[in-house]
């Protein structure tokens, strides 16, 4: 069976009904067999004509044989299939429109309220860039609010890209801190009053969680904020920092002198290259876009394409994040991003990443940087979130052919495919264009 | 009604110096000019005028084309035969494998076999791929540099609605890092825009991804300057947010129709004077005084700058057309065209390229509709489409934005094939900056502009191995000195690293 498009961009009808089939059943009730494919597992191999079971949400085996009788069977065969994509970083759910205000929930620049801030309640499982992430095989996200005018931006949270509302699969999941040229700006207009912010916020917090300090008139922060921080001070919440120069890094690494239990995550880190030894030393991963090779600002100078592979040698563990947006920074693009890493080692004098090594920024790396041990690879007792692609997972000419969600089927369709549909044939009809499906 | 008057102001003039600015050397068409209009005049008796001066020639004030002209020479290059790639020429035809033959800045020769001249410097180049240079038809690199930083974004005089007079070369910054990034991608010429804060932003410039000591040194010798406009949501917000006019839509399309209204008058009051100097009947004097932003309108009217439109929505691009038919323009092409697939007939119509992204969407309202089809549904309905990148980052991998476009629609049922889909980003371009005579493919006489690629540029794993420009290597990735850096990377972190 071909899971192919026809010429005329309609599913095969094999495919089509198996979609139907497979669409909204419960996890737990047939169990599930992409037969005959290869599988990049995301903890870098890949094997061929290997046979994925899925069954009650889970990956039950992962081998050669047959499917199970009574299973619903994907023929792989000419297929490639990965763990769902995990992006590091983005706004997922927060905005439908950027641009628009209404539409756009990603920063409170006018709230008083900085570190308290939490991104759970306005996240929108409906919102048309999740449906469009999703047909391009994300399946996990990292989701993060942006700073307003505090260095501290709020709570993130983690979401599956499921079909429907119920996305978060985890609230409150870490902090995000700007402490480079932006958190300069919102602490006052520099880095001095940047890390002093960020000491004294921190202090509080701990005062705060000893009972001491309750009430005190003097402190800076509103109780709600230091509320927030008292988990990331005590390290029960990750505290991810908005750092790219290289001094700005080191400056972070020096904090756990003073706050021992903080869970670090860098976040951007494009000088990262030049303190790479210092940052595997210290045992803090880095969420970076991979791509931005540009001295953009002078917190950039060093941005080259080969920071990840570079950080990556030198042993730290680097997962591929977006910055945000619709634009160049889609999540959908993180396979272009992880694509290109595989590029950047084949220039005379670059440094990247092997096909799987590049899979794994994208699938294992964030989903372990970000405490989501039981997905981003394909093994058994991990959750069925899986992507079947018509080509290499990497390759720009690819797309999925089916995506699964803790063992759901889930639409690759979104408004985007229904424009297309619309406006495929302008040929005057017996009723204008919007009386089309 | 159609204005077709053709300028006959441009150059033409007889002295050195008239009116209150210097004028340019006279080009050969110009000559031609000023030698008709004086010999219209033989047999006449001289004007009579209110000075002093001896009869002579007529004097003509003219509006000098470019007082800021090219001072781009290429490099020299040798004669450079490729041999065994796969060769995309641009212009519809593939050759697996192939040949190409550089000689003398030019291309010689294309095809399965070529000569190869003794002393030629052959490429072994198989598994490889030879691509045109790639154009990009929107960037503001130069004025909205590395780094991003107040001091030096230059690219939006947002100031008032119209500011034609304003161009884009002046605030080119030649050590932007950008232009070097751009050239590791493969892209030999853009297109620099000003910003879409205004209805008429400026003029934009063609330059060659040479670098330079300045602007001048980089501009596309001959390339006609362009006239960047912008619809919707910007201008409306930028003026409306300062309570002024245009705050909506039709405060838009009302202070275009008012300008252009206003550009013709200006013209009618030149041409009217031309006509006028030419019989002898006028002085110097009675020229009209010049109004720059007018100029640049004037200069659409008359055929010598090209409109490129900034315009995402369908429904304004057709409110556009309409505006141009009003008074006597065409449009070259609607950039961020993310609605072009839902007007692709008429477009084709009105025979006005697209310049598309492969898959920007919903970051402001009037994307919102976006669809990585656009292209291909652009190109299915026979009219002229573009990848653009407006980005840095973009521009970078305008061939993977490419591929993720033609892949899209083959998915939906349309198959073009990569032989074809790189004229997105070469011949296309090439033809709405009205530069495809000289490059955009790899045709006998073109330039040699040229990029020899480690694998397939369809393919994500590909980069540029060389860019030649005018027959010159101007990048090679495995060679630092032939990778250039900007006066502002030199002793910076990672200065030289291959990027």
């Amino acid at each position: 069976m071909g899971l192919q498009a026809t010429r005329g961009g309609r599913w095969l009808p094999a495919f089509a009904g198996m979609t139907a089939v497979l669409l909204g059943t419960p996890a737990a009730a047939v169990p599930i067999a992409i037969t005959n494919a290869t599988v990049m597992d995301g903890a870098g191999h890949s094997v061929d004509n290997a046979t994925i079971v899925v069954d009650g949400g889970r990956i039950r085996t992962v081998g050669p044989g047959p499917a199970p009788v009574g299973a619903t069977v994907i023929d792989g065969t000419g297929r490639t299939v990965t763990p769902g994509l995990v992006v590091g970083m983005s706004d997922l759910g927060l905005d439908e429109v950027g641009g628009v205000r209404e539409a756009n929930d990603t920063r409170a620049a006018k709230s008083p309220f900085s570190a308290a801030l939490d991104v759970v309640p306005a996240l929108n499982g409906r919102d048309s860039q999740i449906a469009v992430a999703r047909a391009g095989g994300v399946t996990r996200a990292v989701v993060a609010p942006e700073a307003g005018r505090d260095i501290f931006a709020g709570q993130g949270a983690l979401i599956a890209l499921r079909e429907g509302l119920d996305i978060v699969t985890r609230g409150r999941a870490f902090q995000l801190v700007e402490l480079g040229e932006a958190g300069a700006e919102n602490a006052g207009g520099s880095r001095t009053a940047s890390f002093t912010a960020f000491r004294n916020a921190l202090v509080e917090a701990q005062r705060l969680g000893r009972g001491r300090d309750a009430g005190n008139k003097e402190n800076l922060y509103p109780r709600a904020d230091s509320e927030a921080l008292v988990a990331v001070v005590d390290g029960r919440e990750s505290l991810v920092v908005h750092v790219e120069r290289a001094s700005d890094i080191v400056g972070v690494l020096a904090l756990k002198a003073d706050f021992p239990r903080l869970r670090l995550i860098l976040f951007g880190a494009r000088e990262g290259w030049t303190v790479a030894d210092r940052i595997a030393a210290a045992h803090v991963p880095v969420i970076t876009s991979g791509l931005d090779d540009l001295p953009d600002a002078f917190e950039t100078l060093a941005s080259t394409r080969s920071n990840v592979g570079r950080m990556v040698a030198a042993g730290v563990v680097v997962g591929i994040g977006t910055s945000g947006g619709e634009s160049t920074n889609q999540p959908r693009n993180v396979t272009q991003f992880a694509g290109n890493l595989v590029a950047q080692g084949r220039l005379p004098g670059g440094v990247g990443l092997t096909r799987d090594q590049a899979l794994s920024l994208i699938t294992r790396n964030p989903a372990e940087i970000f405490g989501m041990a039981d997905t981003g690879t394909i093994a058994p007792g991990k959750r069925a979130d899986l992507v079947v692609w018509d080509g290499d997972p990497l390759e720009l000419t690819s797309a999925p052919v089916a995506v699964l969600i803790d063992g759901v089927a889930q639409p690759v369709t979104s408004r985007q495919t229904e424009l297309r549909d619309r406006y495929r044939d302008l040929t005057r009809g017996p009723l204008p264009p919007q009386y089309r499906p | 009604m159609i204005m077709k008057l053709r300028p006959v102001t441009t150059d033409a003039n007889t002295k050195g110096r008239l009116g209150d600015y210097t004028l340019q050397a006279m080009r050969p068409l110009a000559m031609i000019i000023a030698v008709l209009a004086l010999a219209a005049c033989a047999g006449k008796p001289p004007p009579k005028t209110a000075t002093d001066k001896p009869a002579g020639p007529v004097e003509v004030v003219a509006i000098p084309a470019d007082p800021f002209p090219s001072t781009y020479k290429p490099y020299p290059g040798v004669t450079t035969v490729i041999r065994g790639a796969t060769v995309y020429d641009g212009a519809g035809r593939k050759f697996a494998p192939g040949m190409v033959r550089l000689e003398g800045g030019k291309v010689a020769e294309v095809g399965a076999t070529v000569a190869v001249p003794a002393g030629a410097t052959v490429i072994e180049a198989a598994g490889k791929f030879v691509t045109p240079g790639i154009i990009d038809i929107h960037s503001h690199l130069g004025d909205y540099p590395s780094p991003q930083v107040q001091a030096v974004s230059d690219g939006n005089e947002a100031t008032r609605p119209n500011t034609a007079d304003v161009w884009a070369e002046h605030s080119v910054w030649p050590q932007d890092a950008g232009f070097t990034r751009a050239l590791a991608g493969g892209v030999t010429t853009f297109h620099i825009l000003p910003g879409s804060a205004n209805l008429f932003g400026g003029r934009g410039v063609t330059v060659k991804n040479v670098l330079g000591r300045t602007a001048q040194d980089m501009k596309f010798p001959g390339a006609k300057p362009s006239l960047k406009m912008a619809c919707g949501e910007n201008p409306k917000r930028v003026y409306g947010g300062r309570n002024q006019s245009p705050a909506t839509r039709m405060g838009n399309i009302a202070v275009d129709r008012q300008t252009w209204a206003d550009a013709v008058a200006y013209k009618r009051k030149w041409d009217d004077y031309t006509r006028k100097a030419k019989a002898g009947t006028a002085r110097p004097t009675d020229a009209p005084r010049r109004e720059l932003a007018n100029d640049t309108l004037m200069g659409v009217l008359n055929g010598d700058i090209l409109v490129q439109n900034h315009c995402y929505r369908a429904d304004e691009m057709a409110n556009v057309i309409a505006m141009s038919k009003e008074f006597g323009y065409h449009v070259s092409a609607f950039h961020h065209a993310v609605e072009s697939y839902k007007i692709a007939d008429l477009l084709k119509a009105e025979n006005i390229c697209s310049a598309m992204w492969a898959d920007w969407w919903g970051f402001k309202m009037e994307s919102y509709d976006g669809i990585r089809e656009n292209i291909a549904l652009v190109h299915n309905a026979g009219a002229c489409a573009m990848i653009h990148s407006d980005d840095a980052n973009g521009i970078q991998h305008l061939n993977q934005e490419v591929t993720k476009a033609m892949a899209a629609g083959r998915r939906a049922g349309i198959v073009v094939p990569p032989e074809q889909a790189i004229e997105w980003m070469t011949l296309n371009p090439a033809k709405a900056l009205q530069i495809d005579r000289q490059t955009g493919s790899l045709e006998p006489g073109k330039m040699a502009d040229v990029v020899l690629w480690n694998g397939d540029p369809f393919s994500v794993y590909s980069r540029p191995l060389d860019v030649w420009i005018d027959g010159a290597l101007m990048y090679d990735a495995a060679d630092p000195n032939r990778r250039p850096r900007t006066d502002f990377e030199l002793g910076q972190p990672g200065s030289g690293d291959v990027k």
